[in-house]
């Protein structure tokens, strides 16, 4: 990984990323991709819950919750 | 010709208002995903000849990942036309949807439902160039306010399959929905309003768990001052000033005999709607004077809470939690509606994604949710020893929910996936919007329980006269006695609560000499030991007998065991 590139769970609070590869398996990676979470997008962390909870994000102005798994899944460079 | 329109589109995106709008028939619809788990059906009139028209429940692909998304990819087998709703401010993801369909060879007509809010948030689309594009009618509509529906009912008919190339795989589709997005979408920059700046405060952790436990008490505060003052001012005043003195004639006139004990109770005592136990007298006041009056505020409460968009921010900042008892934050979606009544709890289990999470929460809601009828009922009971008997119930069916969750966590085997909600943006609650569901729960409410109570009134006099419930009560009294410290009528109650548990605390009142604390410990195994029969039916088809069996044998083993534990407790002998 280059250094501008890091895991979707350890992007800060507010910034904002690219999402470089979704490294899950088949079901996992089209299970995002309906929702909108793929490769190329801007995606932005709006909430992190503490003890490892989920992360809430935001793509394109539209909010979702993930789990912290799924997001250690995420490949993402910082813009 | 068309006989079957099927209604298509991601969660969450109108599909329930737009078949209101359609049909004229009310279906439940909120604002958040999942509120559709099964169907609805209704009729619609085209060209003067009645379609059937099916409201499906929301998916993000034909790919389902859980059991409601299942049953909306298999209603497309027998669609004639299939009107597919768009959210007009996600058009990208939607349009995966859109795609799919398309290759189904369908004849497809396409809703871009949101309009009005997509102007608002700066998003233009071109409708003109995006029907050129997919070859298919685009209508802009508003669902909620009714604008565009009557043009999407004319397009109907215009409803297409269009040839087109077969993409092979996805791929290919993103780079189709990719190109059309571009070509007929615009953005404004938009500034950060006042809604952005809740929604921050409402799920960031640090603000969103006090505002969370301040919504959720003040909720249940509502609850209770709009419960207690329709009794208060409007249903007592009724029942005793205007009904008593018609009664009071009418004893007069019937005098006594089997016919005066099974309408009014028995003959020459003084009336007592809630003793009495009488058909006219019981069998009609516990049902409307108090159990309707909570049942219109809960669930104007919960409308107001589902319609703003909050149960997924809640599902979020709860999801820790929940996730320790086997489920994900969704979990709360059952629990709460379940709070209501345990047959919409039952079925909202359908969203959560595997066997495991599904029977965790449908177990859990079994044993430790009471139903609105059965709270407004211990309310009634208990509160007149105070709020502390009210309070130790509730802390007792919380303990539980949460040790159960980590107990069954441990135990049953399977997967319990982490959440993935979509947190739709807040909406302002319309009022009429809000009072019209608040109507819809509360007619079903009056349909189902006031029959049921009204008869389960009659039932349990035919048994008493013949000499059944005395008989079970004495049957069971070393078991009552001996375990639990309860008398053996209480036993009676247990076995009505399988009809009605409203109906079976107001037995117990019936119940001379028991102690508040032997009440409390009733009201606490009577919402553990086992659902409703109508809450029973729905679970052996949402687990299966199999699992529902399994269920079982937690209910009651959890039920005595608290039991016991309780009366060591509270009674300390």
């Amino acid at each position: 990984m280059g250094t501008n590139t890091t895991l979707l769970a350890h992007l800060p609070l507010r910034n904002k990323a690219r999402i470089v590869s979704m490294n899950g398996g088949h079901t996992f990676n089209q299970r995002m991709q309906v929702m909108g979470i793929r490769e190329g997008q801007i995606i932005e962390i709006v909430s992190k819950q503490p003890f490892m909870g989920p992360l809430t994000i935001a793509i394109n102005n539209h909010k979702m919750t993930i789990g912290r798994g799924m997001a250690h899944k995420i490949v993402v460079e910082k813009i | 010709m068309i006989k079957k329109i099927v209604l298509m589109g991601n969660p969450n995106v109108g599909k329930s208002v737009v078949f209101s709008r359609l049909t004229g028939a009310n279906v439940i619809s909120s604002n958040y995903p999942g509120t559709t788990v099964d169907f609805s059906k209704g009729k619609l009139r085209l060209d003067g000849r009645p379609v059937e028209i099916i409201d499906a429940p929301g998916t993000y692909s034909l790919k389902p990942s859980n059991k409601a998304e299942e049953a909306a990819a298999k209603m497309l087998q027998d669609a004639d036309v299939v009107i597919d709703v768009i959210d007009a401010t996600n058009l990208e993801r939607n349009l995966y949807l859109a795609l799919e369909l398309l290759e189904r060879k369908i004849p497809i007509v396409i809703a871009l439902n949101m309009w009005d809010e997509a102007r608002h948030l700066g998003i233009h689309i071109d409708e003109k160039k995006l029907e050129k594009m997919l070859k298919v009618p685009v209508v802009p509509t508003v669902a909620l306010t009714g604008e565009g529906i009557k043009e999407l009912v004319s397009n109907i008919k215009n409803a297409k399959s269009p040839k087109r190339e077969l993409l092979k795989n996805d791929e290919q589709r993103w780079v189709e929905i990719g190109r059309i997005v571009k070509q007929v979408e615009k953005f404004e920059h938009k500034h950060h309003d006042l809604r952005d700046k809740i929604e921050d405060l409402t799920i960031k952790p640090i603000t969103g768990i006090p505002i969370a436990l301040g919504i959720i008490f003040a909720a249940f505060w509502l609850v209770r001052l709009i419960g207690e003052n329709l009794i208060y001012y409007v249903l007592d005043r009724f029942f005793y000033n205007i009904y008593l003195p018609l009664i009071e004639q009418l004893s007069k006139i019937i005098g006594p005999g089997f016919i005066h004990t099974i309408l009014i109770g028995e003959f020459g005592t003084k009336i007592d709607f809630v003793e009495s136990l009488g058909m006219l007298t019981t069998g009609l006041y516990v049902p409307i004077a108090m159990v309707l009056p909570y049942i219109i505020a809960f669930y104007f409460v919960l409308s107001l809470l589902e319609d703003t968009g909050y149960l997924p921010r809640l599902a979020t900042l709860v999801d820790n939690v929940f996730h320790k008892l086997g489920m994900h934050g969704h979990g709360i979606v059952p629990m709460f509606l379940g709070l209501g009544c345990n047959v919409p709890g039952a079925l909202a289990t359908r969203t959560l994604e595997t066997r495991k999470q599904r029977f965790i929460s449908a177990t859990l809601l079994a044993i430790a949710i009471p139903c609105m009828a059965q709270t407004a009922m211990v309310f009634g009971m208990l509160g007149k020893f105070g709020l502390l008997y009210i309070g130790i119930v509730f802390l007792t069916l919380g303990v539980l929910y949460i040790i159960l969750g980590l107990i069954m966590n441990k135990f049953v085997k399977g997967d319990s996936p982490e959440i993935f909600l979509e947190i739709p943006p807040y909406r302002r609650p319309n009022l009429k919007a809000t009072v019209k569901k608040t109507w819809m729960r509360v007619r079903w409410f009056l349909r189902e329980a006031i029959p049921f109570l009204f008869f389960g009134v009659a039932i349990i006099n035919v048994l008493y006269a013949i000499g059944f419930l005395q008989w079970l009560g004495e049957l069971f009294q070393p078991v009552m006695h001996g375990l639990f410290g309860l008398p053996g009528e209480a036993s009676t109650a247990l076995m009505i609560g399988f009809l009605r548990k409203d109906l079976a605390v107001g037995m117990l009142l019936t119940i001379k000499n028991m102690s508040a604390m032997q009440l409390v410990i009733t009201s606490v195994m009577l919402t553990i030991y086992f659902p409703c029969v109508a809450t029973f039916a729905v679970l052996i088809k949402e687990l299966g007998l199999k699992d529902m069996f399994k269920s079982f044998l937690i209910m009651v083993g959890t039920a005595v065991t608290v039991g016991v534990i309780l009366r060591i407790i509270l009674l300390g002998v």
